[in-house]
């Protein structure tokens, strides 16, 4: 029997592999990638826990992340290509210009 | 039971995909494995009775999302010797630690929840229908705000990327 636990674990293990991508990987698009895996483990476990409690709240609140995702993608590749245009590079160490 | 199977069918596929996608060093390769990620999760939405954000899914994600990043990876076009510097040190090995202790902290917290099973849901559940008269009633001021917030990314990405 699937219950929400299921799901709950689930989505922990994306959460967790979407922070490892994010932590780990110096290429820039890459990077970029394990962000929408993050959002997706928390759309996972919105549209789980709307499953759980019976209330189609979860799903609208997902269509919400979807399209915070989708600006968060135009802009971050934007940024991406204007880094790119001016350093000839995507890796993340090469770009200290904040000191961090 | 079908659902167990289906439920560890593409869980285990999203899983495998996003760390194929994580440990691939060819940014294309890694776009295919997220394409695949996305697809097991929309699946898994339509076993959780929700069909419209699982064509969302696979439209925005999918579709828009990942063609957008593909877009972007041709464009950059790298060489393949400046794409191999992800090496393992000690200090990625300490990442991966701390991550799986996040991850068990998370299961940790997730599984005081009570096992309670799915009750059947009413008809029309997750369909366009009630989620749109929803989405148009309670939360139609953060509805139209997300309108506005796709303007400022459309704004935003046009000035970052004009140049000069």
């Amino acid at each position: 029997m699937i219950t929400i636990h299921h799901y709950l674990i689930l989505s922990a293990l994306l959460f967790t592999l979407g922070l490892l991508g994010v932590v780990i990987r110096k290429n820039l698009l890459i990077v970029l990638m394990s962000l929408e895996v993050l959002m997706n483990a928390i759309n996972l476990l919105l549209i789980a826990v709307s499953r759980y409690l019976g209330r189609m709240d979860g799903h609208v609140v997902a269509f919400f992340i979807m399209t915070v995702a989708a600006a968060e993608a135009g802009i971050g590749l934007a940024i991406v290509v204007t880094l790119f245009r001016n350093r000839r590079t995507i890796k993340t160490t090469d770009w200290r210009i904040m000191g961090g | 039971m079908s659902e167990i199977f289906l439920f560890y069918l593409f869980g285990g596929l999203s899983v495998l995909m996003t760390l194929l996608m994580i440990f691939q060093t060819n940014p294309v390769a890694s776009a295919i494995y997220l394409v695949g990620a996305f697809f097991g999760l929309a699946a898994l939405y339509v076993l959780l009775s929700a069909p419209f954000v699982a064509v969302l899914q696979v439209l925005v994600y999918a579709g828009a999302i990942m063609v957008l990043f593909t877009f972007v990876i041709m464009l950059l076009n790298i060489r393949k010797e400046e794409l191999v510097y992800d090496r393992v040190t000690w200090r990625k090995t300490a990442v991966v630690l701390t991550a799986l202790f996040f991850a068990g902290f998370l299961i940790w917290h997730f599984l005081k929840i009570p096992v309670v099973p799915f009750a059947p849901v009413e008809e029309g559940f997750g369909e366009v229908h009630k989620v749109g008269r929803l989405m148009f009633s309670k939360y139609l001021i953060p509805f139209e705000l997300t309108s506005v917030l796709l303007l400022v990314a459309i704004i935003g990405a046009l000035v970052l990327g004009k140049k000069e």
